[in-house]
Formats: C-alpha cells, structure tokens, sequence
C-alpha cells in the first residue's frame, strides 16, 4: 500500500498542552475591565413561545434589568410591585443573616461544615420567587435561599446543620444537604450534578401525567462538565421536558476557575445551542434580571415549549465553604473588583430609588433579621450541636437502607448494640 | 395459584407479561430504554407494550445510561414507579453513579422523604458470543451496594413472578436476566440442541398477576450428599452435571442475592455438610466469595470438606475462547469429585 504523503513532521512545531490558567493568582490585582457590559436594552425579550435557533444569541449577552444606579430598565423589567420587591430585599438578607450566623457556628466548633452563597443571594431568592410555590426544585448544595424563600423553618435547616435531636434527616447527611418535599426541595446530594437527569424524569413524569408543575434544577458552572449535565440536557431535549436548567456560573469551583470546565472558549449558556434548546445569560446579581429570566422560562416550560438553560453571570464571594481559604488560590480583591457589584446592596438600591424603602428601614429590617436567626440559633442548640453526645438513637443507622429491614442489617445492628454495650458498660442503654 | 390459567411462555414471554400486567394493574408504571418502545427491544422484552399501553407508558430513551437511571430516579421522586431496560449489563456502567450515590441512597438520606420504587432489568451473562462487552456478570457489583435489591430468575414461571414483586417493591431493584437460558435452559454442552423451555415444567405461567416474594430461595433439587449454591443459567447447568454423575446433591436456586435466604443455605449446608458455589462471574471478589463466607462462618462446624468455588476466570470475557472461559461440565465435576473424596 503506498504512503499517505504527508507534511514532515520535522517542518511542525511540537506539539503543546493547554493548561488553563486564570488570570489573578493571590497578590496579583485584579481587573475585570475587558468583562463585557451589554447594555440593558441590548439583549432582546423574545416572546416565551420563540423557537430556540431564533434566539441563539441570548447565550451570548446578558439579561439585564438593574443598571448601576438603581434603576429598573428594558425590555426584561418584570414590572414588580414594591411590597414583592421588599419582600425579595428581606429573603435575601435573611439568607445573608442565616450564613453569617452558621458560619461562625462551624468556626466554634458546633458543626463539622457550612457553605455560604455570598454574592449569590439573587440566584436562588428572586429565581424561586418566579417559580410557582408547588414546583419541584432540584438544589445543588448552595440553594440555601430557595428554602428560606418558601419559607422554610429556619430551625429545621439548623437542626440539620448540627445534626442534633431535631434533625428529621437523622443526622445522616453532611449539614446543609438538606431534604423538604413539602417544600417542593429535593434532597440535596454530594455527588455533583446528579440532580440534573433527576429533575428532567420528574418534569417528564409530570408531562406525561398532564400535570401543570414544572421543575427547576441548579449547578454550578464547575459540574456542568459532569456527564450528568449532558445526559440531562440531552432527556429534556429529547422530550421537550418542562425543566429549567439553573448554572450558577460564580467563576470558581472550589480552587478551579470557570477556564476548567470551559468557560474559556463559550458561555456556559451556549451550552443550550448544541441541544436545540433556549438559552439565557442573566446578570446573576440582579434580582430582578434573575426573576425576569425565570419568570420567561418557566412560563415556556408550563405551555410546553420545552426546557430553558439559565447561566447566571455572578461571583463566589467567600469560599467554597468553611473546609477551604480562598486566599490561597485567588486574589484577595477579585469580588470588590466583580463589574457586577452586591445583589443586596442593588436591589437595596433600587428600592430606595422609588422612594420604597430608606435606610433607617433597611438597618431595622437587618436588626429584626439578626435577631430572629440568633434566637433561632437558641432553640436549635437546646436541641444539640454535632459531637456533643449522641442525638440519634443507635438504630437509626441501620433504618431505611430498605423499607423493611433485611435479615443481615438486624445482625450487624444488634452487634453495632453490643459493641456500644462493650465500650460504654452493663447499664448502658440505647438512646 | 397454579390452578389459574397458564400459557407455554419462554423466559422473554414470561417478563414480557409481567410488564404487561404490571402496565395494566398500575398508571404509575413506565417502561423504558434504548429500542424498548416501537421495536420492542434487541430481545423482545418489551414487543408489543407500547402499541398496547401508549407511549407515555413504555418509550424509547437516548443511549445515554447515566440519564435512563438519573431519570428514572426522578420520576420515582415524581410518584411513578419506573421499569428501565439497561441493554446489556456490561453497559450499566455508565449509570453506575446514579446507582449507587443516587437511587440506593435516596430514602436513607432522605429519612424516607423520597424513595426509589425502580427495577432496572438488564439481561447478563454469557454464552452467546456476545464477548467482553455484551456477557458479564457484574451481580456482585450490585449487591456491594448498600440499599439495592438484586433478583436473577432461572426460568419463566420465577422471572414473571419475581418480576412483579420486584416492580411493586418500594426500593430499587436490579432485575439480572440470564440471557443465554432466554429461549431455553442451558446444559452447559454449547455443542448439544438448545433444548426450548416448552419441555420444562417451569414454562406453564399464569397469565395473570403472581408474585414470587424478594428474597426467598427455591429448592431445585433434594439431596444429601453436597448443596450446590447457584443462580441463572448455572441452575441449570449444575442439573445436567449432577445427574450425569449420579450424585445425591440438593441444589439451590438463590434466586434473590440481596437479600439472601441464609436460612435456606443454612439448612441446607448443615444438612449435608458440603457445598460447592457456582457462578459464572469473575472469581475474585465475587458473589461466590461472599457465600463462601457466611457458609464457614455460620455452618464451619458441620462441614466435611472445604467450601469448594466454581466459577468464570479472572479475565475479560473472550470471544473465540468463550467455552474455555465459561465454568462449564467439567470444571463443575471436577470441582464435585473433589469435594466427595473424603
């Protein structure tokens, strides 16, 4: 057989690996001048209905309705009243009051783990509040503002943060994988991006039972490189499932900037274009572009016209969570450099703007807000912190790994039993 | 229940009727995976459901097994009870995550807020030169995870009754399905005529709903001499050795791994006091491993030879060298001699 004639290997330059590599490393001073800004009424709103190759380069602006003076503009303005807009204002610093506390909580030793959402309240809050209350929301570990804005009990997510007496998880999960299906909240799970093909079965199921409940799912923009991200993507397709696909793009992935799960080369928005499906960028730190953008998918997703990925554009402002120090892997002035500013403080902003609201009202809202999750605070910790005695009887280790017990659990459970006895004495008893 | 009307039913038949009952008997029960729907899957599991019960109810899936498992994990958190095909076991694999992290766990993590009422059928095993990618058997795969439930029927009447308990049990189930004993039991003689399972007792199935409790082994055959601990196609296999040789054993037919019927073992072992393991699986590691242990922990002092194993080798499955890999007659018979010397 004769030789492909090729170029000579010799007339190329070698071969190389692209590492990426972002560009702000601690000490370095960030600057985020080239991010760009479209302006508001740059990104069209096509109508909700709208085939998703006809509004391809949605993927590619950026939602906006707030600009930086507090004024609500354009064509996504979701026209809110004032008192839902407040109502927005307190969630979010509810949410901000509920991780400082929980935080610090972990940092004196009453629990083995927290995660904060700093700088992404908008994400979860404005975004649940354009969801109808009996949708099924499928979170990824830093929803925390989806169950504060259905209202959630606030004791029961502390409860479960110190795994005490009053965890109805049993202190089976690491804190904050919290569980609420009357809610609408799906248990939370460590394996990441698990959650995506979920939500897309649930919305199927829903669509094949003629329901009119959609589902909601997030991630962050670090697991959408998970196979389950395609596979979801792929199923809501498919199927035309009514399901909003959430990527929380806050830049880092613990110690791995965006550039690792592709953000170097596309939008994760864009992600919708090779699935036929619409996509939007949103300034996740506008509430109001965040509410507006869900509000528009989920209306498509409830008169069946299929799935919407939402990026949403924002930043990590603390850690991934209490086991790790940004510091060690980012400049320490990227967030107060972030183009895109405070949720909070926006919406803040906007309110006092319209003459709705002042700061005298904001510093009495954030005090009763304080107040109420340090009171809270008390009552869960009446019930027990983590590793602080025992809170859960011993049994329960071995309780709904099957509905009914199997014959093996009940013999490794009465030696679980018996080895308590061992260590702890003959008139040891179990909880 | 036997007095209910039965039908002459192959093993496909028989799990295609329980799904067709299951489909009937209950809304909230779907049917899918890759070629399941119109086509009526590569081996006819599923012919003839959709035209039957609609679309919605039994469909096709994207080749994608991380999204048949994830989905169908959703859909039993929605309320339905799903029923996905995985093609072949060897390409579970790409599901495994939503397995073992998600549908095994999901009612213990949640303290019962949500559950699992999932059977995923997969057929497995060899025989067929399917090669390494369309023969393993990765059951003890499936029953080292805590908070699956893992079935493998050896004929049609216990594949449509096992089937239906397995659909209506609240947890997740992993149906394995011996696909070279489908259309007929296995002698292990791959060069003798299929013998077709009309000629088998166990091929009158009741048309209608029957169950076969999860967990409960079946006494195959009666004996003294040795029990032969064994699931699938090896039950059959083990027959044709044991009464070629005469040997006075008692088989047992697991039928469910997880959970297991010690007490049937149990008995069975103390009552005979040798006991051979067969498998097909992988060696180390395997289920025979696991049975070899509780064997010697719980029946040590009633044993009269040392618990002997039989079983595929440690390598991927071969193609061309497919008989010299699958434990057939002879590794079982010498493996027999050996265990009845003393």
């Amino acid at each position: 057989m004769p030789e492909t004639p090729r170029r000579s290997a010799s007339n190329l330059p070698p071969l190389s690996l692209h590492i990426p590599e972002p560009r702000y490393r601690p000490g370095d001073t960030p600057d985020f001048g080239d991010i760009e800004v479209p302006a508001i009424d740059a990104t069209p709103r096509p109508g909700e209905a709208s085939k998703p190759d006809a509004m391809r380069e949605l993927c590619y602006g950026l939602v906006r309705v707030l600009d930086f003076d507090g004024q609500a503009k354009g064509p996504w303005d979701p026209k809110l009243a004032p008192e839902l807009l407040r109502s927005m204002l307190r969630m979010m610093l509810l949410v901000r009051a509920f991780d400082d506390r929980m935080f610090r909580a972990q940092r004196q030793g009453k629990t083995s783990f927290y995660m904060k959402c700093t700088g992404e309240e908008a994400t979860s809050v404005a975004s649940t509040m354009a969801l109808d209350r009996a949708d099924m929301v499928f979170p990824s570990y830093r929803q925390q503002g989806i169950l504060i804005t259905r209202e959630y009990p606030l004791i029961q997510m502390m409860n479960q943060i110190y795994s005490n007496r009053g965890d109805h998880l049993l202190g089976r999960q690491l804190p904050i994988m919290y569980s609420a299906p009357e809610h609408g909240f799906f248990s939370v799970s460590g394996n990441l991006a698990t959650q995506y093909p979920q939500a897309v079965g649930w919305a199927m199921a829903s669509a094949s039972k003629g329901d009119s409940r959609i589902a909601t799912v997030w991630c962050g923009e670090g697991s959408s490189a998970e196979g389950d991200f395609h596979s979801a993507l792929t199923f809501a397709a498919v199927y035309n499932a009514p399901v909003i696909f959430n990527v929380v793009n806050n830049q880092w992935a613990i110690s791995s900037f965006s550039g690792f799960a592709g953000g170097e080369r596309t939008t994760f928005a864009a992600r919708a274009v090779g699935y036929g499906i619409a996509g939007l960028r949103v300034d996740g730190n506008d509430p109001l572009a965040v509410y507006s953008a869900t509000q528009w998918a989920a209306d498509r997703a409830r008169t069946n016209n299929g799935p919407t990925l939402i990026e949403h554009f924002t930043y990590r402002a603390e850690g991934h969570s209490t086991s790790d120090d940004p510091s060690a892997y980012r400049a320490a002035q990227e967030y107060a450099a972030w183009p895109f500013g405070d949720p909070v403080l926006r919406l803040r902003e906007h309110l006092v703007k319209l003459g709705e609201w002042d700061d005298a009202r904001h510093q009495a809202l954030q005090k009763e807000l304080d107040d109420l999750v340090k009171t809270t605070q008390k009552q869960s910790e009446k019930l027990g912190v983590l590793g602080h005695g025992m809170h859960q009887p011993f049994e329960t280790m071995f309780e709904d790994v099957f509905e009914e017990m199997p014959w093996h659990l009940k013999e490794q459970c009465a030696q679980m039993l018996a080895e308590q006895e061992a260590k702890f004495g003959p008139d040891w008893k179990p909880e | 229940m036997m007095s209910a009307p039965t039908k002459t039913m192959n093993m496909i038949e028989a799990i295609n009727s329980a799904m067709d009952v299951m489909l009937a008997r209950d809304s909230n029960v779907v049917v899918m995976g890759e070629d399941v729907g119109y086509f009526g899957g590569v081996f006819r599991a599923t012919a003839g459901l959709q035209k039957k019960h609609g679309k919605t109810r039994v469909f096709d899936t994207p080749i994608n097994e991380c999204g048949i498992i994830g989905v169908a994990v959703g859909m039993g958190a929605y309320g339905l009870r799903p029923v996905p095909e995985i093609q072949f076991a060897d390409y579970i694999y790409p599901g495994l995550d939503q397995l073992v992290s998600e549908a095994a766990r999901i009612r213990y993590r949640s303290a019962n807020d949500f559950v699992c009422p999932m059977t995923v059928r997969t057929p497995f095993g060899g025989g067929i030169f399917g090669g390494q990618t369309h023969s393993q058997s990765p059951e003890s795969i499936m029953t080292h995870i805590c908070g699956v439930k893992t079935v493998i029927p050896s004929n049609p009447y216990d594949a449509k009754g096992l089937l239906i308990a397995a659909i209506e049990d609240n947890d997740p189930v992993v149906f394995l399905e011996p696909k070279r004993i489908y259309n007929g039991p296995f002698s292990g003689y791959y060069d003798r005529p299929v013998e077709p399972w009309s000629k088998h007792a166990a091929s009158a199935v009741p048309e209608d709903y029957y169950r076969i409790e999860l967990g409960k082994a079946a006494t195959v055959r009666e004996g003294e001499a040795v029990t032969v601990l064994a699931y699938g196609t090896m039950v059959h296999v083990a027959k044709t050795v044991i009464e070629e040789l005469n040997i006075d054993a008692e088989i047992i037919d697991l039928r469910t791994l997880l959970p297991l019927d010690i007490e049937a073992i149990e008995a069975s072992v103390k009552k005979t006091g040798r006991c051979l393991i067969i498998h097909e699986a992988t060696r180390t590691s395997g289920f025979g491993a696991e049975l070899a242990a509780l064997v010697q922990e719980r029946c040590f002092y009633h044993l009269e030879a040392p618990v002997e194993r039989v079983t595929g080798f440690d390598t991927p499955y071969p193609h061309s060298l497919e008989w010299a890999y699958f434990p057939g007659p002879v590794r079982i018979a010498t493996a027999l001699t050996k265990i009845l010397k003393d």
